[in-house]
């Protein structure tokens, strides 16, 4: 595994020297400050040094989309977020977007354009698709996943939300592994139990916590690796196996770092 | 001659009191919100064909998806017989189509006659999933009372409509096979004719059979036309504008309140001059009269299945939001308004609403928004377009959401993240291993 440090290109720094990248990075917020979910953001970088694309972050610069204040209903507060941030984007004539979080993708993606923000925006998911298929992105060199039982767990924003549900089976396609499905996948699939700003509170009263309900679908399939591509999720299905002490028994990991680790980054 | 103006009477009635009863549910439809469902006509009838027309979401429950079928097709297929019999009662014919179509005749009463059996059939398994089995789906605490009596009238009432159907046939079959009066022998029977053998073999007998099944079965339907606008089966109409005027966007994507964006954009740039928009309105939905009118027509479109609640994440945890209890509100109270307005004027305030009257604020939060509920609908229904409408009413106009999600604001608002972190940090991670 190569640990040296990263150098992270930033807009200001490229607008500095007068450059364009050809892809923002959106790290998100979740993706910036949750402890788990930072790793992920690093492997994203780790895939874009490796094949070698032009991007940048906007570090510092980058604030919420709004997407949760928007979800709890808080529509002020949402175009307070979406237009300032437009500003930045637009600033830096950024056209292409790619993030690792749904929904930032969502947002900026759907929302965006209604209060003046239009941007190609792909998840991290597709962009890997995308390079594996481009022959670019290959899963050599790295920890073999040879024989792993691996499922992939839906995201809402992705999947229902955006009709994404083949890109981050491709990526896992390309390992040399068992691939379940849960018995709820693809449109089917069940809910984290995060979205919709749920993350921010307590749950309603209830017999369970949806991401308990979740993990009885992971055990059940019997899968080693649950494979995430959102880092609520990431926390949500982290907090199940935990509290399942399946921790030794199931690798909660997100496609990203999966490619990082299946490419040796 | 008599029994012709009787029928010309029962049929006028009947199609004025549906007509009038129709339009008051367009009406009270209209009493929501404009919104645009106009665009792409094209995508939109191909989306009416494969979701009404073609029943596509219905395949996911293979049982119910076959058993629906009969009653779809032997619904919309024993139209043309009730041609026969408007025809029939109105100018005093007798089976007016058999000589003019002659081989086909007989072909088509067949294929009515194998849709019957089929239709009996399925009404028989749908009961039983009601009432024997108990189907979990079918329960729940919006499911007591009218709503679960109601489908158990218009399985009976389906079931006792085919059975007239063929009992009617078997007589007339019989009548046929004695050359009796204007009973013209008319193709095959190849249900009713196994049943023959139950009637009487007196012709008068048979003759009273034959004309009481046919009075039934015709005055039956045109009750059960008039029971259609007070019961959930008004989906059989409303399924096929409501999936035209689907939502043609990603699911994920919310609407975009315009509204807003006119103060968004003063808050920023006190130099804007905001746009003339009318007068204000209220942010999102307080009553079910701030929701759009599609809103109102996807609550009468609502079946009460319950497939949005069966796959709610929220619901399967034993929280108290049920999407399908969502649209059931939403269409009582809309027809709560619609009443007081017949009854005291289209200003009377009843001091109800949407909110706290009939859905909780409970329920509303309950909701992570995830879209399962809107995949599931066989008939395009979004029940999570009404929750998000009521939480900006919640958020924005009263401002009570829960204080965690108030500290999200204002995180949101101040550092830039829904979590208490500086913004400085923000880029902290590319510095780390």
């Amino acid at each position: 595994m190569n640990n040296e440090p990263l150098a992270i290109p930033t807009m200001a720094e490229m607008a500095a020297q007068g450059k364009e990248p050809e892809i923002l990075f959106w790290v998100g917020c979740a993706g910036s400050f949750d402890e788990r979910a930072r790793k992920i953001t690093r492997d994203i970088c780790k895939i874009l040094h490796h094949v070698g694309i032009s991007y940048a972050v906007l570090g510092t610069e980058e604030n919420c989309t709004g997407d949760p204040a928007k979800r709890a209903g808080n529509e002020f507060l949402f175009q307070m977020q979406a237009m300032m941030n437009i500003q930045v984007l637009d600033g830096y004539n950024i056209k292409k977007i790619v993030t690792g979080c749904p929904h930032c993708f969502n947002t900026i993606k759907n929302e965006y354009p209604g209060v003046g923000g239009n941007y190609e925006v792909i998840h991290h998911t597709q962009l890997i698709q995308q390079l594996i298929n481009d022959g670019k992105l290959k899963a050599e060199g790295g920890e073999s996943f040879k024989g792993k039982r691996i499922t992939y767990h839906d995201p809402c924003y992705l999947g229902r939300g955006n009709d994404v549900y083949e890109a981050p089976r491709a990526a896992l396609e390309i390992l040399d592994t068992e691939l379940v499905e849960m018995k709820r996948c693809k449109s089917n699939g069940l809910c984290c139990g995060a979205g919709g700003a749920q993350m921010f509170k307590e749950p309603e009263p209830g017999k369970k916590d949806i991401n308990m309900e979740r993990i009885a679908d992971v055990i059940e399939a019997k899968a080693q690796v649950v494979a995430a591509a959102c880092p609520f999720c990431m926390t949500m299905l982290t907090d199940g196996v935990k509290n399942q002490d399946k921790e030794q028994e199931i690798k909660v990991l997100d496609i990203a770092e999966i490619t990082a680790r299946a490419n040796g980054l | 001659m008599i029994a012709q103006i009787i029928f010309i009477i029962i049929l006028g009635a009947a199609i004025y009191q549906f007509s009038k009863n129709v339009a008051k549910i367009r009406r009270n439809i209209l009493l929501g919100k404009d919104t645009n469902r106009k665009d792409q006509p094209g995508l939109r009838w191909t989306v009416m064909a494969k979701i009404a027309l073609g029943q596509t979401k219905m395949v996911k429950r293979p049982v119910a998806a076959v058993m629906h079928f009969f009653i779809y097709v032997g619904f919309i297929i024993i139209n043309l017989e009730v041609l026969e019999i408007m025809i029939d009662g109105v100018f005093g014919s007798h089976r007016i189509f058999a000589n003019p179509l002659g081989g086909l005749y007989g072909f088509l009463i067949g294929a009515f006659e194998v849709l019957a059996v089929l239709v009996l059939t399925a009404c028989i398994v749908f009961l039983c999933r009601r009432n024997v089995i108990h189907l979990k789906r079918f329960t729940g605490t919006e499911m007591t009372q009218w709503p679960k009596s109601d489908a158990n009238y218009i399985l009976i009432t389906e079931i006792l409509l085919m059975t007239a159907f063929l009992t009617m046939n078997a007589a007339d079959y019989k009548l046929q096979l004695l050359h009796f009066g204007h009973y013209v022998s008319a193709g095959s029977f190849p249900v009713s004719s196994l049943l023959a053998p139950l009637l009487p073999d007196g012709a008068s007998a048979l003759v009273i059979t034959e004309r009481v099944c046919w009075w039934f079965h015709i005055v039956g339907i045109l009750c059960f036309l008039n029971y259609l606008p007070y019961s959930k089966h008004f989906h059989i109409l409303l399924a096929f504008p409501n999936t035209y005027y689907s939502n043609l966007n990603a699911k994920g994507k919310f609407t975009n309140m315009a509204s807003v964006t006119n103060e968004v954009k003063a808050m920023l740039d006190p130099s804007y001059i905001p746009e003339n928009t009318g007068e204000p309105g209220r942010f999102g939905a307080k009553d079910v009269t701030d929701l759009t009118w599609k809103n109102l027509m996807e609550a009468y479109t609502c079946t009460e299945c319950g497939r949005c609640t069966y796959v709610c994440p929220a619901n399967i945890t034993g929280k108290l939001l049920s999407p399908r209890k969502i649209m059931m509100d939403t269409r009582d109270r809309i027809t709560e308004i619609g009443n007081n307005i017949d009854k005291h004027g289209k200003d009377h305030q009843d001091g109800k609403s949407l909110l706290d009257n009939y859905i909780s604020r409970e329920e509303l939060w309950a909701c992570t928004s995830c879209n399962a509920c809107v995949e599931a609908c066989p008939v395009n229904i979004n029940p999570l377009e009404i929750i998000t409408e009521m939480r900006r009413y919640i958020v924005m106009e009263e401002s009570q959401a829960p204080a965690s999600l108030n500290n999200m604001f204002s995180n949101v608002e101040n550092n830039g993240a829904p979590w208490k972190y500086s913004q400085a940090d923000r880029f902290n991670w590319a510095e780390e291993q």
